[in-house]
């Protein structure tokens, strides 16, 4: 470890919470979604508790559909959202461009603040009482009906997308700006291809969601006829506008996942990502049209049938960038010399059940099924597969590979095999029979059910406890290295990246010297020019 | 770093804005029909249109910059575009 990294600059509280520096903004982030999973995951453990039995035996329906409503608005907006961007993202951007910061460092320490407002705020509307509208926060039950704090928790989200809006601005400047000399757009690693279709995203959907959540507390505040028909508003148009952000916010979700994905498969089997321009191009594709499909949430709401056909075949053409992405990944493995470290195994445990996720969700863009399908737990086993199965496995893959950097330590090899293999494990138990209770018929967000059921139920909430140990898993392993680990290399994956060509963990302004790009990205098979720092 | 502007562009901008916020709430007294709302949403271009130019500076704006503004533009018509679609076809 060299003396002096962005950890040991300065000790002081002062120096961690006013901090420009992109990697100690990335552990703050780090710190903060840690405490939020666990938020959201206690609200799936008591979820998956109650789920055991058919009868109520934990909760009453109230609290039951606070819990799911607190798990989804914990989860999609204080975990998955910034999961990537904003610890990986932050960290790993300025090195993978070989600048020295973020292009808007002051903006980057205001984002976090933000975020960290907008998550009190949803924790006060938590611990006050909570919110029973699920995270959709549908009309008219959220404007008319519900007695829960609402208000306070549409206020948390509201806050919290201006820090996404924040972050996807910076990106955005960042890589158009600060790139290193040499680092032309088809030179870029396929991760930043990513955050910057998902950055595009933030800022154009973002301020949709801000807009939604304001015309929803003034219907419910003033008594406004915006959403209300007999005030004269129009109650499918809340809808509209909230899917219009939230399906592309999906994508927010998943696509950084990919972004992660690309560069642990070029790493593991030691070859360049398989068709570059294409897997670079999907990515911006993807958030293109992931902005035309939103009406697939909207199938049986009573929107009309031309509509309806129209995102529907949305919906089917969204599909192929994502499905060139897998095909790319699995070309890339072919002929690789492929090595199951840690970030491997999630990477290919992503491959897989991302697929299953996709592959569902097109079962959900079929008009037919969908009317059989609408509010059961195949909806939610799908994008269970998408979101957790996906982008959670991709967050813990990426971890892993840039943990030696962030922290300059090694973990053990051995135990995060282990939770890798046992989240595999794990999450498909947990989340494949609610496909097939799904397929039966089992509604969404009910506390009781069936005693035909409860097979698949138990089944279900077996798998979410080996889930729950092993995302616990890395807590303590993680944690162990940081402190305790061997000393990393600058380059322990042997890999070409530019964020590997500094030292474990790096400088305060990440490199010594500019360094220029002179090739191509992924390029496993030449020796580098530089010799890796072994500091 | 763009050359600094005389505050007056922007006062001048503000009291557009105030003037044709008080012209819209006028015109929505007048019994013009259909037409109440197509008045609405035209200041509401205009007035749109000079925050643009005049607060988000685009006017001193090139290239990227206004590629960006004009995707916010466009992402908008595709909302407008496909949320009118269920509007306009409904049963």
């Amino acid at each position: 470890m060299s003396e002096k990294n962005y950890l040991t600059t300065d000790f002081t509280l002062r120096s961690w919470f006013l901090t420009t520096d992109h990697k100690r903004i990335a552990i703050l982030y780090f710190a903060s979604l840690i405490f939020f999973f666990f938020v959201g995951g206690a609200a799936a453990t008591a979820i998956r508790i109650e789920l055991a039995t058919p009868q109520a035996d934990l909760v009453s329906s109230d609290v039951y559909n606070r819990l799911f409503t607190m798990h989804g608005i914990i989860m999609v907006w204080f975990f998955l959202i910034p999961s990537i961007p904003n610890t990986l993202g932050n960290f790993i951007v300025p090195l993978m461009i070989g600048a020295r910061d973020l292009a808007f460092p002051r903006l980057n320490l205001m984002s976090w603040y933000v975020f960290m407002l907008g998550g009190c705020v949803t924790l006060f509307a938590i611990l006050a009482g909570g919110i029973d509208t699920g995270w959709t926060f549908y009309t008219p039950f959220s404007t008319l009906y519900s007695n829960s704090y609402v208000i306070v928790a549409a206020a948390g989200v509201f806050i919290a997308g201006f820090s996404s809006i924040l972050t996807g601005l910076n990106f955005i400047v960042t890589i158009h700006r600060l790139r290193a000399p040499g680092l032309t757009w088809y030179r870029l690693p396929l991760f930043l291809w990513s955050l910057y279709a998902t950055s595009v995203i933030l800022v154009l959907a973002t301020p949709v969601l801000a807009i939604t959540l304001l015309l929803m507390a003034t219907e419910r505040f003033f008594g406004v006829g915006i959403f209300d028909p007999r005030i004269g508003g129009d109650p499918l148009l809340f809808q509209h506008l909230f899917w219009f952000y939230s399906h592309p916010a999906v994508y927010i979700m998943i696509l950084p996942g990919m972004g992660v994905i690309n560069e642990l498969v070029s790493c593991f089997s030691r070859k360049e990502v398989f068709g570059y321009k294409f897997v670079a191009w999907c990515s911006l594709a993807i958030a293109a049209v992931g902005f035309l499909v939103w009406g697939h949430h909207m199938f049986v709401s009573g929107q009309s049938l031309v509509a309806s056909l129209v995102f529907s075949f949305m919906s089917f053409i969204v599909a192929v960038p994502s499905a060139i992405k897998v095909f790319n990944w699995t070309a890339t493995l072919h002929k690789g010399s492929i090595h199951f470290d840690a970030p491997m195994l999630y990477a290919l445990a992503f491959i897989g059940l991302f697929t299953i996720g996709g592959l569902t969700g097109l079962f959900l863009a079929c008009l037919a099924y969908d009317v059989h399908a609408t509010d059961t737990y195949f909806v939610v086993a799908h994008f269970h597969y998408i979101m957790v199965g996906g982008m959670v496995t991709a967050y813990f893959g990426g971890l892993h590979y840039w943990w030696p950097k962030i922290t300059g330590r090694l973990y053990s090899e051995y135990w995060a095999r282990t939770a890798a293999v046992l989240i595999f494990f794990g999450f498909n138990l947990t989340f494949f029979p609610q496909i097939i209770l799904g397929a039966e018929g089992m509604p969404r967000r009910y506390h009781v059910y069936p005693p035909e059921f409860q097979v698949w139920n138990v089944l279900s909430s077996g798998g979410a406890a080996i889930l729950a140990v092993a995302y616990l898993m890395p807590l303590f392993y993680l944690g162990y290295s940081a402190f305790f680990g061997k000393r990393a290399p600058a380059n322990p994956w042997d890999a070409p990246g530019l964020e590997w060509q500094t030292s474990s963990p790096p400088p305060e302004f990440n490199f010594e010297t500019q360094p220029v790009v002179t090739r191509e990205p992924y390029q496993y098979n030449e020796r580098f020019e530089a010799e890796p720092q072994n500091a | 770093m763009t050359e600094w502007r005389p505050p007056i562009a922007l006062v001048g901008a503000w009291l557009a804005l105030l003037a044709l916020l008080a012209l819209t709430v006028a015109l929505a007294y007048l019994p013009l029909g259909a037409g109440n709302g197509v008045v609405a949403l035209t200041i509401g271009t205009i007035k749109a249109g000079l925050v643009a130019a005049i607060f988000m500076e685009l006017r001193h704006r090139g290239g990227l910059t206004l590629i960006f503004a004009g995707a916010g533009l466009f992402w908008l018509g595709i909302l407008l575009w496909l949320g009118s679609m269920d509007f306009l076809t409904r049963t």
